[in-house]
């Protein structure tokens, strides 16, 4: 049975993140609300990641405080993420969507038509019995969105799915995020294309060098960004 | 020359004391590589996964130990087994069962030692993943056993080389004995200084192939098992 319970909204209270010396997140206070997807902007290094490894529960803040609807150290049985470079376990495609429901207590019975169900949203069907290691680089994003929606989340973090894939890849990711959007997943995503996240947001959320420089829905972040950073970043100037 | 029979002939022929030599050689490293494996998996698993203070000295030590000689384990093993070691009452001293244990001391570092390396690097790529997940502290050893069986394969099989090619814990534990505890290994050392070369010859040569044999039935295993499962 689920919690009734949301994760939603997610809470930052002034997070810090380090990992020795170097500080990855630096005093974030933030919201994730329910809604239309929030997308994650801003270079290299600037913290996406972090963000969405800490918003997910598997970063622990140095300092500050994360709740999950209002909790602390929720453990994510409504949350779900795809990994910048996921990792594919050792068995085939519907392999790992079954190890995802088999980790959510999904009953046996029921795992067959959950697995052939996302298969087909992903458009690996066909693919259902080759090893996953064996799958190309598109691919295996699709069957790690897959895997992540097997949990039924509530939120799904994801972070730069799009990365290193072709347009058409590209296209089929962003078509998935978006029915998933429209079923009433929060989506929050990190992505270093801008087009993308004018395609798919909602809200932009900018980060450079671990802080939040600037939030807002989409139209007016990219119509009249408020700060230099936002500007020089949608001038498409390096951002250092 | 020695002997009035030569090696390829005892080898086609399938001389019965050749095979009961074969035979028991065989059972006693396989019963210690299984064994072995009972002991080396869960606790290399175990030292992959749990950190705790002077891990990594274990680690270091457990490295060593891959290289134990045998006739020091032999040692060792024939003083806790002699009527009066601590295991002295079980009177398994100059057994197959003595023999066992002492290849099981042998092996059970090196497959414990390969276990935790590829576990541990598996871990690496799995870790975030099966957090995400919410994956318990059970389910992830078993998760890492489990997609690592085909590299751990290859911990087994150096467990079992190492087992099938040592002489020195055997013949201090086992003593050798005709038709009893003589395997191919101490057999070969004893026909050798006897001067019988051709039966020396002889279970040199079965040895090699059992061992050539074994790796490549592990080896085709490993390569269906990865087909099917990548």
């Amino acid at each position: 049975m689920r919690a009734p319970i949301s994760d939603l909204p997610i809470r930052f209270e002034n997070v810090t993140v380090a990992a020795g010396a170097v500080t990855l997140l630096d005093g974030i206070s933030l919201t994730l609300n329910p809604g239309r997807p929030t997308i994650l902007i801003g270079p290299n290094g600037s913290g996406k990641s972090t963000l969405l490894r800490t918003a997910m529960g598997l970063v622990r803040p140095s300092q500050g405080l994360v709740t999950w609807g209002g909790r602390e150290d929720v453990p994510p049985t409504r949350r779900a993420i795809v990994l910048q470079r996921p990792a594919m376990l050792r068995r085939s495609a519907s392999g790992n969507i079954r190890y995802a429901l088999r980790a959510s207590d999904v009953a046996r019975t029921e795992q067959q038509s959950r697995i052939d169900e996302l298969l087909a949203l992903v458009g690996l069907g066909q693919l259902a019995d080759r090893p996953a290691r064996r799958l190309s680089g598109g691919e295996q994003q699709r069957l790690a969105l897959a895997r992540a929606l097997a949990r039924d989340p509530a939120i799904l973090f994801l972070d730069e799915p799009t990365a290193s894939l072709d347009p058409a890849a590209t296209k089929a990711i962003e078509d998935i995020v978006h029915a998933v959007s429209q079923r009433g997943i929060k989506i929050v995503m990190a992505t270093h294309d801008l087009g993308e996240a004018r395609r798919l947001a909602g809200d932009i959320v900018m980060l450079h060098r671990g802080r939040v420089v600037e939030t807002g829905p989409a139209a007016s972040f990219f119509s009249t960004p408020q700060t230099g950073e936002a500007k020089t970043f949608l001038a498409g100037e390096l951002l250092v | 020359m020695p002997g009035d029979v030569s090696a390829l002939q005892l080898v086609l022929t399938g001389d019965p004391a050749l095979l009961a030599i074969v035979r028991l050689s065989l059972i006693v490293s396989l019963s210690a590589v299984v064994l072995a494996a009972l002991i080396g998996i869960p606790f290399g698993a175990a030292l992959a996964l749990i950190q705790f203070p002077g891990r990594q000295a274990v680690i270091v030590v457990l490295n060593a130990l891959m290289g134990l000689p045998p006739v020091v384990v032999g040692l060792a093993v024939f003083l806790a087994l002699s009527r009066a070691g601590p295991l002295g009452s079980w009177g398994l001293l100059f057994t197959p069962k003595a023999m066992v244990i002492a290849q099981t001391v042998l092996v059970a570092p090196i497959i414990a030692a390969l276990t935790r390396q590829t576990i541990e690097d598996l871990w690496l790529e799995y870790r975030d993943e099966l957090n995400a997940m919410n994956v318990g502290p059970v389910g992830r050893v078993a998760t890492l056993i489990w997609d690592a069986r085909f590299s751990l394969v290859t911990a087994l099989l150096a467990g079992f080389g190492r087992a099938a090619a040592e002489v020195g814990a055997i013949i201090i534990v086992g003593g050798n004995i005709d038709g009893f505890t003589r395997t191919m290994t101490t057999a070969i050392a004893l026909e050798t200084s006897k001067g019988d070369l051709p039966l020396a010859v002889g279970l040199g040569m079965v040895l090699i192939v059992i061992v050539i044999a074994v790796n490549a039935l592990a080896w085709t295993a490993r390569r269906a098992g990865e087909r099917m499962a990548g």
